[in-house]
């Protein structure tokens, strides 16, 4: 199994910035996460979560400043996982979504139906192993999409607004999961506009604003005493514009 | 049971001579999609996932080669596989090589430009994830062709349509030799040019409906793999 050497942990981002013809989506942003509890993106639209994950991820590159995986420069996606915000199905049944991500994972073929396995009985989805996956529900999809992330067996998993569009009994399960996710020891690091889910989930926040990080801190700490203007405006629900 | 009608009594009575022509139209139009196929889902493919100079210009030629006259191909087939010719040597001039050939040249543009559009498609929507899932470039290239089968299938039929329904070409590379060129529509044209017009429908009426039952099978394929992998 090919397995780049080293850790992706800390990932770390100096001085990023991010712009696409002119507009700026990130604004040089310098961060570190390593392990920990879950570190939730909060911020309105167009703060930049979406595309603060996908520069977490390598997805894409910044602009200007640099990121790096464990101080490595370019480091491939091996040990970190992504669940977009409307994930992707594969057109292939429940239990190939999984076998596919498997073996782009690099796992022998004889583990595969035993990890297969044990990944649809994580998620709930057993029952479900042999449906087309694009007849799954949006709550079912998004599980699958986690257990094809965790598929990878990753050491970091990002998440773009998990439960967005999910009715309440869905989102429960897709957070009970994040939490089991989070004990297993994977670095959760989440994006969300439900506030509610963000105190549920959150180890740490990080609120992004026009592009920067305006605020950055425990959990508790920022629901109970927000330090910044832009902080507490949002706590109250008011529009920052 | 003979009635007044040629061709019903050439199909009710199996005519081994009817039996040969529409065996060999099946098998050149077949053979010429499995070859185009070969060349061009990949081709089509490669097109939809790399940028390069002139991508531009090959799109809008794959576009355009889906209208090639057939007698032109034709044409430049006979020039390559006659005797004088530069592939002269292989003696396949007059052969059911030379028609596969021929509807092979046809048939790949309109694959190649149908996967293009399809895989592309499919492409925008799933890069992203393969991208996340680290899927190297040539596994990518299977799983687009791989999950887009059920549309591909159409891009195959249409091809197969084409081929099936082609005259011009095989007329002229297979020379229309009776007991060993000769297929649906060179006997059609033949027919009809000899004045023997209900020989001619007849044959038209068994062709289409060998048509209708390929695509068919075909259908009922794509219905039965979709129930089971969506």
């Amino acid at each position: 199994m090919m397995r780049a050497p080293g850790s992706d942990l800390p990932i770390e981002l100096a001085d990023a910035r991010y712009h696409v013809r002119g507009s700026v989506i990130l604004d040089g942003i310098s961060l570190v996460l390593g392990e920990g509890p879950p570190t939730v993106l909060i911020g309105p639209n167009g703060s930049g979560k979406t595309t603060l994950l996908r520069m977490l991820m390598g997805l894409i590159a910044p602009t200007d400043g640099a990121v790096t995986w464990g101080g490595r420069r370019n480091a491939p996606p091996v040990r970190r996982a992504i669940v977009f915000q409307r994930p992707v199905m594969l057109r292939r049944s429940v239990s190939a979504n999984l076998v596919y991500a498997l073996s782009s994972a690099g796992v022998a073929r004889a583990a595969r139906p035993r990890r297969v396995a044990e990944l649809l009985e994580l998620v709930g989805l057993l029952a479900l192993a042999a449906r087309p996956a694009r007849g799954l529900s949006g709550g079912e999809q998004q599980r699958l999409a986690l257990a094809r992330a965790l598929a990878r067996d990753p050491q970091v998993l990002f998440l773009d607004e998990p439960t967005a569009s999910l009715d309440p009994a869905a989102t429960k399960a897709i957070e009970d999961l994040i939490r089991t996710v989070a004990e297993r020891g994977i670095k959760v690091v989440m994006s969300t506009h439900d506030l509610g889910e963000a105190r549920r989930l959150a180890g740490e926040i990080l609120l992004l604003h026009r592009g920067r990080i305006v605020e950055r801190g425990p959990a508790e700490a920022f629901f109970a005493a927000p330090r910044t203007d832009e902080g507490r405006r949002f706590l109250a629900g008011e529009l920052l514009i | 049971m003979p009635t007044d009608i040629p061709v019903v009594d050439l199909v009710l009575r199996a005519d081994p001579e009817l039996l040969a022509i529409v065996r060999l139209s099946l098998a050149v139009s077949l053979a010429a999609v499995a070859c185009a196929a070969a060349l061009a889902l990949p081709l089509g493919a490669l097109v939809a996932l790399t940028r390069f100079p002139g991508r531009d210009a090959t799109i809008v030629a794959l576009n355009t080669l889906m209208g090639l006259p057939p007698v032109v191909v034709g044409l430049a087939i006979y020039l390559l596989l006659s005797r004088s010719g530069p592939l002269g040597d292989f003696g396949l001039l007059f052969t059911p090589q030379a028609m596969v050939i021929a509807q092979a040249v046809l048939v790949a543009p309109i694959i190649a430009a149908l996967t293009r559009q399809t895989i592309e498609d499919l492409w925008l929507e799933y890069c992203d994830e393969l991208a996340a899932m680290h899927v190297a470039p040539v596994q990518r290239v299977r799983t687009l062709l791989w999950d887009a089968r059920f549309s591909l299938l159409t891009a195959l039929l249409a091809g197969f349509g084409r081929a099936s329904a082609e005259v011009g070409a095989v007329i002229i590379v297979g020379g229309n030799i009776e007991g060993h060129t000769r297929t649906m529509t060179t006997a059609i044209a033949l027919e009809t040019s000899k004045g023997d017009l209900p020989l001619a429908i007849g044959l038209g009426l068994v062709l289409m409906a060998i048509v209708v039952l390929v695509n068919a099978l075909a259908w009922g394929a794509r219905r039965a793999g979709e129930r089971l992998a969506g």
